[in-house]
């Protein structure tokens, strides 16, 4: 199955090392999920770029499709899928989340 | 639409052999949400422990357990919480 918006998809996540497709943007989340990543992205004090699904069908389906992954919000680190909120949330409360910042050469704030 | 919690409790005890299972339905607390159906069955949180999961990463088990509900996410699943186990996690 061809997936239009893969080409995006690959320049965003390349071009941005901390992507967030989400439910709406980071000053308004529309989604308890999203905005939770949002809180934990924003408590870490990480440079991050967001992709809003709920504007564009071509991207909900399609960030689906590309990570094999089938809800949203997902979280991409130096092209890598992270996971989910439940993923990002376990990984930050057990303290994964900062490592892997770290020791991919993201800027995380240093009490996160 | 008939019950969604039984019928994933059901596939995933076939599929996983659970040493620990609960299926909740959270769709109340997303009421109104733009994923929200007024019937609910949109939105469950899985807590499941299977041996399964043993040596595999977040993401491999969750996937594991996206694929054995692709039905339910086809007709209707939305969202799904998952908190997911191995019996030798604890011990690791």
């Amino acid at each position: 199955m061809t997936n239009p918006a893969a080409t995006r998809i690959e320049a965003d996540i390349t071009a941005n090392p901390v992507m967030l497709y989400m439910k709406g943007n980071k000053q308004f989340p529309q989604c308890g999920f999203s905005a939770r990543v949002v809180q934990i992205l924003n408590h870490m004090g990480v440079d991050y770029a967001t992709a809003n699904v709920l504007e564009d069908a071509e991207l909900r389906d399609g960030i689906k499709q590309f990570s094999n992954w089938p809800t949203i919000p997902q979280l991409y680190v130096k092209g890598e899928f992270v996971g989910g909120c439940d993923i990002v949330t376990e990984m930050f409360q057990s303290g994964e989340l900062a490592e892997m910042f770290r020791e991919k050469g993201v800027p995380v704030r240093a009490d996160a | 639409m008939a019950d969604r919690a039984a019928r994933i409790a059901s596939i995933l005890t076939t599929q996983f052999a659970p040493v620990a299972l609960q299926v909740a339905d959270e769709s109340h607390h997303h009421a109104g949400h733009a994923g929200a159906h007024p019937d609910g069955q949109t939105h469950f949180h899985v807590a499941l422990t299977s041996p399964r999961f043993a040596g595999l990463g977040r993401v491999a088990r969750s996937r594991l357990v996206h694929e054995a509900l692709d039905q339910e996410f086809s007709s209707g699943l939305h969202a799904l919480r998952l908190t997911l186990a191995a019996p030798e996690d604890d011990a690791a």
